[in-house]
């Protein structure tokens, strides 16, 4: 069961559903109950893409349509632009696309999805290699339409000694789902699975990782932060699993929210599964309120109530934005962080 | 001369519970003044009812700074206005440095004024130069505003505050609690330092170690949500020699 199923196919009831464990909170069957026809070419003219100013290439690929694959050579180094996007006419589409980063080589993937268009229902496959020694950083900034459904999946397949790190910036969708799942060689190789979401309204935004440690010795690094307001529903679902064999497997997961309203909501579901011996894995999951005692401290010392929220909510989410390695992409996500909370104050 | 801060009758609850029973108060503009009291006799509740903080009823009474209604503004109003609190326990604010945090809330409190913010080197001039005189190590407000400090580094971090903010009425919350003597000198040395003739300071203290260092011109015992004796820096010494029992019994 899955989005590119029914897609590919056009039967609806192939869509993931709420008793499918994995999308429980993420329900697409009971929410569409009529496909948008196929997206048509789009021939018009587009924005400049949220990260034109830093990347010196750009890919892009619109309504599924473009270049297919990236390849870094052994030992470059590239930063690149790869834009998806839902195009003003778009529809239901799958957009797929595949990074092989060669031995040695660093890639920093800044990658927008870029909801144009209304009531579309796109998919997004993504297909990641990265060879011995490779490093690569992708930054996810997802833009979707509020009445938008996307579904993007990046299958991420590691070599020893690579490290893959990546950070999403997501404001959700309709329904929107962030999926990454690891194979970890294990042997050296470091992965930091990264997130924050930002969700008001009725939009709802789920975070899903799931890393397996097939070797010895790897390590893996994930934190995860969301603040919720209005209606809207954040989900986060981290599964690491720790093969026979995996042995000094590093492994800890953080996930914290930050819940606004009543009527917001998040649900998070953390999953160990340890078949190792000697591994140190652990995870930590909060959800509350912003501390009472220091809204009051700040607003002793002359911030008004909501400049004393959206300060501590910044310092809250910028824990997650100070992790990420490119400049130039942890400066965008500090300012997607301010932008974000400057509009909802 | 008029009092810059006057407090009459003042009531207020918790949760249902009276804790301030009717408290008057007169502080005229650049005195300090001194409330002691037991454990439970409402210090602390006068602070924050004084600086809005949520949770507190005030069922009677009021409080005026300058002649204006306190207890109808907003705590960043009252900030604003020149209400400063320096907390017992200061709080720490993760992710957020305290140089920006001091700036913020400095601009923040000129903006209610309609004065202009302040430009960013003549912040941090302003800044080095009162860190210097509390050594406190300029790199440390880089970090973390109070996360990781030591007891005495958030003390000295409140006076540092109060330094660059230039309160009208500053409220001196415990702030020898936790501190060795060395802290306790420099912090108190940045207290007088601040002295001056239109600004004035409540000095709350359990102990009468303090008021050696920061000298009121008067000194009010509080007990059972009331002031229930005030005179001269002499009631201090009474009090530590002979304790708060006759005071309290005075209160019943």
């Amino acid at each position: 069961m899955s989005l590119a199923e029914a897609l590919a196919t056009g039967d609806l009831s192939r869509l993931p559903s709420r008793r499918d464990e994995d999308w429980r909170w993420s329900d697409l069957r009971g929410l569409i109950r009529v496909a948008p026809p196929p997206s048509p070419v789009w021939d018009g003219a587009l924005p400049a893409g949220p990260f034109s100013a830093i990347a010196a290439e750009e890919i892009s690929l619109v309504n599924g349509r473009g270049p297919d694959a990236l390849a870094i050579a052994p030992g470059e180094t590239r930063t690149v632009a790869l834009r998806l996007i839902a195009a003003p006419n778009s529809g239901a589409h799958l957009a797929r696309f595949e990074i092989a980063v060669g031995e040695g080589a660093t890639l920093t993937l800044l990658e927008s999805h870029e909801g144009l268009g209304v009531d579309y229902l796109v998919e997004t496959d993504l297909d990641i290699t990265l060879s011995e020694g490779a490093r690569m950083e992708r930054i996810v900034a997802a833009s979707d339409a509020e009445s938008g459904v996307a579904v993007a999946i990046a299958q991420v397949t590691l070599s020893p000694r690579s490290r893959f790190s990546q950070v999403l910036l997501t404001g959700g969708a309709r329904r929107q789902r962030l999926e990454t799942q690891v194979n970890h060689p294990g042997r050296q190789a470091e992965v930091r699975l990264d997130g924050i979401y930002e969700l008001g309204d009725r939009r709802h935004a789920d975070i899903t990782t799931s890393v397996t440690h097939e070797g010895a010795g790897g390590e893996t690094s994930q934190l995860t932060k969301g603040v919720v307001s209005g209606q809207a529903r954040g989900v986060f679902q981290g599964r690491i699993i720790v093969r026979e064999g995996a042995d000094q497997t590093d492994a800890r997961m953080g996930h914290h929210a930050l819940v606004l309203a009543d009527t917001a909501e998040v649900d998070a579901k953390p999953e160990l599964e340890i078949y190792a011996d000697d591994v140190a894995c652990n995870h930590g999951n909060t959800i509350g309120a912003l501390d009472a005692e220091a809204l009051f401290y700040a607003q002793q010392r002359g911030l008004s109530e909501d400049e004393a929220k959206a300060l501590l909510t910044q310092a809250f989410l910028n824990a997650v934005v100070d992790r990420i390695e490119h400049d130039g992409a942890r400066n965008f996500a500090r300012d997607w962080v301010a932008a974000r909370l400057e509009a909802r104050s | 001369m008029s009092a810059l801060l006057k407090v009459e009758k003042l009531s207020a609850a918790i949760d249902g519970k009276t804790i301030l029973d009717g408290l008057s108060l007169e502080i005229p503009a650049g005195e300090v003044h001194a409330i002691m009291g037991p454990n439970g006799a409402g210090k602390s509740t006068l602070s924050y009812v004084l600086t809005g903080k949520p949770g507190y009823e005030v069922t009677g009474g009021g409080a005026t700074l300058d002649g204006e209604d306190l207890l109808a503004l907003a705590p960043h109003e009252r900030a604003a206005k020149g209400m400063f609190l320096s907390f017992q326990y200061p709080l720490e604010i993760p992710g957020v440095p305290a140089l920006t945090f001091l700036r913020t809330a400095l601009n923040a409190q000129r903006r209610a004024r309609g004065e202009a913010e302040i430009a960013a080197p003549d912040f941090l001039r302003l800044v080095r130069a009162k860190s210097a005189a509390l050594k406190i190590d300029f790199e440390m407000l880089k970090r973390a505003l109070n996360v990781g400090f030591s007891g005495g580094e958030k003390k000295r971090m409140e006076i540092l505050q109060m330094a660059v903010l230039e309160p009208r009425l500053a409220i001196l919350d415990e702030t020898d609690s936790g501190l060795d003597i060395d802290a306790l000198r420099i912090v108190s040395e940045g207290v007088n330092a601040l002295r001056a003739p239109n600004r004035s300071m409540l000095v709350i203290t359990h102990y009468q170690r303090l008021l050696d260092y920061i000298r009121p011109d008067k000194v009010h015992v509080l007990a059972a949500g009331r002031i229930v004796a005030s005179g001269g820096p002499d009631l201090a010494l009474d009090l530590e020699r002979e304790g708060y029992d006759k005071f309290a019994a005075l209160a019943a």
